[in-house]
């Protein structure tokens, strides 16, 4: 296979990089000084491309590779791909579900502690040397405290299991109510907010849940209220969560995406009632290396015209 | 006649019980007029002890009459239980004021320590994320042993939470605890050799000081992670330092040091370490819980019902006589 052409978005991962560099033909698109030139001269030896979710496959690239075959997502997030683009002319797609379901919920769970218990906020006092001038004041118990969850997909469930275990009553919204559940549902964003004081957002980024989270529904949630986002940057609206967070409108925010990665708003950085984190949601050594496995055996299978081991297309 | 309290508050601490100031009639030593105090030392049945003012046989000396002491804090490591037990003073503690928090928190220390939450934050605030890139990789947590010394009942709601985390529990405790199903090892050095990341919650008594000593923290080894929400002197800490700042243990996510407020300034360079002003129990709720606590204890006292957090000082046998 070391002849098929396999085209790499960005910088991801060493270890998937290593490996794609020994099984197949490797192109770096982030080292491409001309990119035009490059897609001119080589576009018909790439097969596949492989992206995640910073950068993936836009209609303007897809229709620059009239060999591609399948695009390979390292990530579990479709949103950098345009999937109607790759059902129209029969490229397949696959992406890394379930081996970051843990992760991605661990994380969860550990944002609204660190935020409601102040843990990063601790940290600093103490590194500060301010320990020495006084006790750091009461912070925000989190047993008991309502989460509600933007979908109820894979990430969703695993963080309402481990909220559970706190005692925290569980309400959700998905697009449509879900039959083997009992936690109770709100047929709207406004609802949900309303009626829980920790909103996680963990469903998938569609043109429908852009901005999903909004004034009005950040002005549910209100100055008790805690926003969690390991979804996607786009599903807030990063400029209304600032001015919301810095006005004290809302509780507080812990954040592992933003609108414009690896951009985070500044406006944040002095406020103790976030938490800021660079989308490492699924950013373990062991989960890392399972996502480019899966990325890895997808790629032989489909060169070795066996059955796709994630397709989402 | 209104039910008289001794308030002993010489800790370094600016603590206040609301609830408290409206039903009981307080005797302060800091505070009382000479004359008042000298009257009534003699004859004050019952002591609170804020925070962790100390309680020892000078000060039991000077109230001959006490009968019971009210703690406010979960741990009692600074009360001498045995010159109490000596004395017949019955002991009672914060109960379960604290317990949910406490587990809350080492659950929030063992996430933050492995996933590298404050150290990530702190990469994006200094606007590095831009520049630098990916932040390095951390620690799976879901799924990882561990090992939890003493099982109380903060260690037992640490178990429930961490069990949703597909965490596998053990633990190590005096004795094996008869409703509980978690493999037990009879010394903390083996429950460490077997789990990646060792909890420790159990009290401080003059048999657990330094029980996480240099050759536990051996067994737990390089990629291992120790959590202490319970005392500082649980731990020996110079060891746990050197074995941090050489690599030998793979992190900690610390709420409690030997010398509060002193932290070891060799901590504060260490991404895989997670410091925190001894704030685990420390939400308005807990407070509040605390003070209905010990307005029962102190109720029932004077009623002569049974205390509702007294601590079995006779079935502790790690009391010397």
């Amino acid at each position: 296979m070391e002849s098929i052409g396999v085209l790499m978005i960005c910088p991801m991962n060493s270890y998937l990089e290593q490996e794609l560099d020994k099984r197949f033909k490797l192109f770096r698109y982030w080292n491409i000084p001309q990119t035009q030139q490059f897609l001119k001269e080589n576009s018909n030896s790439i097969r596949a491309v492989v992206g995640n979710s910073m950068a993936g496959a836009d209609a303007q690239l897809i229709e620059s590779l009239p060999k591609l075959e399948i695009v390979s997502s390292f990530s579990v997030g479709l949103d950098k791909i345009d999937l109607n683009k790759c059902k129209e002319k029969g490229i397949r797609v696959t992406n890394t579900p379930d081996v970051l379901t843990e992760d991605v919920a661990d994380l969860a769970i550990g944002l609204m502690l660190a935020v409601l218990r102040r843990l990063c906020e601790c940290d600093r006092y103490v590194r500060k040397g301010l320990w020495k001038t006084g006790d750091f004041k009461l912070t925000t118990k989190f047993t008991g405290k309502s989460v509600g969850i933007i979908g109820l997909g894979r990430i969703g469930t695993a963080i309402a299991k481990r909220a559970e275990a706190f005692d925290c009553p569980i309400s959700y919204y998905s697009r449509s109510e879900k039959a083997d559940t009992n936690y109770k549902y709100y047929p709207s964003v406004i609802d949900l907010a309303s009626n829980c004081q920790i909103l996680v957002v963990a469903c998938s980024l569609t043109p429908e849940t852009r901005h999903i989270i909004n004034r009005e529904v950040i002005d549910a949630l209100g100055p008790k209220g805690v926003l969690i986002n390991i979804g996607r940057g786009p599903h807030v609206d990063e400029a209304e969560l600032v001015s919301a967070l810095v006005e004290g409108r809302l509780g507080g925010a812990g954040l592992d995406v933003f609108e414009n990665e690896p951009e985070a708003p500044e406006e944040l950085f002095g406020l103790d009632n976030v938490v800021l984190l660079p989308h490492v949601g699924s950013g373990t050594i062991e989960t890392r290396t399972a996502m480019a496995d899966l990325v890895l055996g997808n790629l032989e299978a489909h060169f070795l015209n066996k059955p796709l081991l994630t397709p989402v297309v | 006649m209104a039910s008289i309290v001794l308030y002993l508050n010489n800790s370094a601490k600016d603590i206040t019980f609301p609830l408290l100031e409206d039903r009981f009639q307080f005797l302060n030593p800091n505070t009382s007029s000479d004359s008042l105090f000298s009257s009534l030392a003699g004859t004050v049945r019952i002591l609170l002890c804020v925070a962790n003012s100390p309680v020892n046989s000078e000060t039991l000396d000077k109230y001959p009459s006490l009968e019971c002491v009210v703690g406010s804090t979960t741990g009692l490591n600074h009360i001498d239980l045995a010159e109490c037990r000596r004395r017949g003073i019955r002991v009672t503690n914060a109960g379960d004021a604290f317990a949910d928090d406490a587990a809350d928190y080492a659950v929030g220390l063992l996430i933050e320590t492995l996933r590298r939450i404050s150290a990530a934050d702190r990469f994006v605030r200094a606007g590095s994320w831009a520049v630098k890139g990916q932040f390095p990789l951390s620690y799976k947590v879901w799924g990882k042993r561990v090992g939890i010394a003493g099982m109380g009942s903060i260690g037992r709601r640490i178990s429930k939470r961490l069990q949703a985390f597909g965490c596998s529990i053990a633990y190590n405790s005096r004795k094996p605890k008869a409703n509980i199903s978690f493999p037990f090892y009879a010394s903390v050095q083996e429950l460490a050799s077997n789990v990646d990341i060792l909890v420790v919650c159990c009290a401080l008594t003059n048999e657990t000081r330094h029980i996480i000593n240099r050759d536990v923290m051996k067994a737990l080894g390089k990629e291992g992670i120790i959590v202490n929400i319970g005392r500082g002197s649980l731990i020996d800490e110079k060891e746990m330092v050197k074995l941090l700042v050489k690599g030998e243990i793979g992190g900690a996510g610390l709420d409690v040091f030997e010398n509060e407020p002193v932290v070891p300034r060799e901590l504060h360079a260490l991404d895989n370490v997670v410091l925190s002003p001894h704030r685990g129990g420390a939400v308005p709720e807990s407070l509040l819980r605390l003070q209905e606590i010990m307005i029962a204890n102190i109720e029932a006292f004077f009623a002569n019902k049974p205390l509702l957090s007294e601590i079995e000082l006779e079935s502790l046998s790690w009391i010397l006589s």
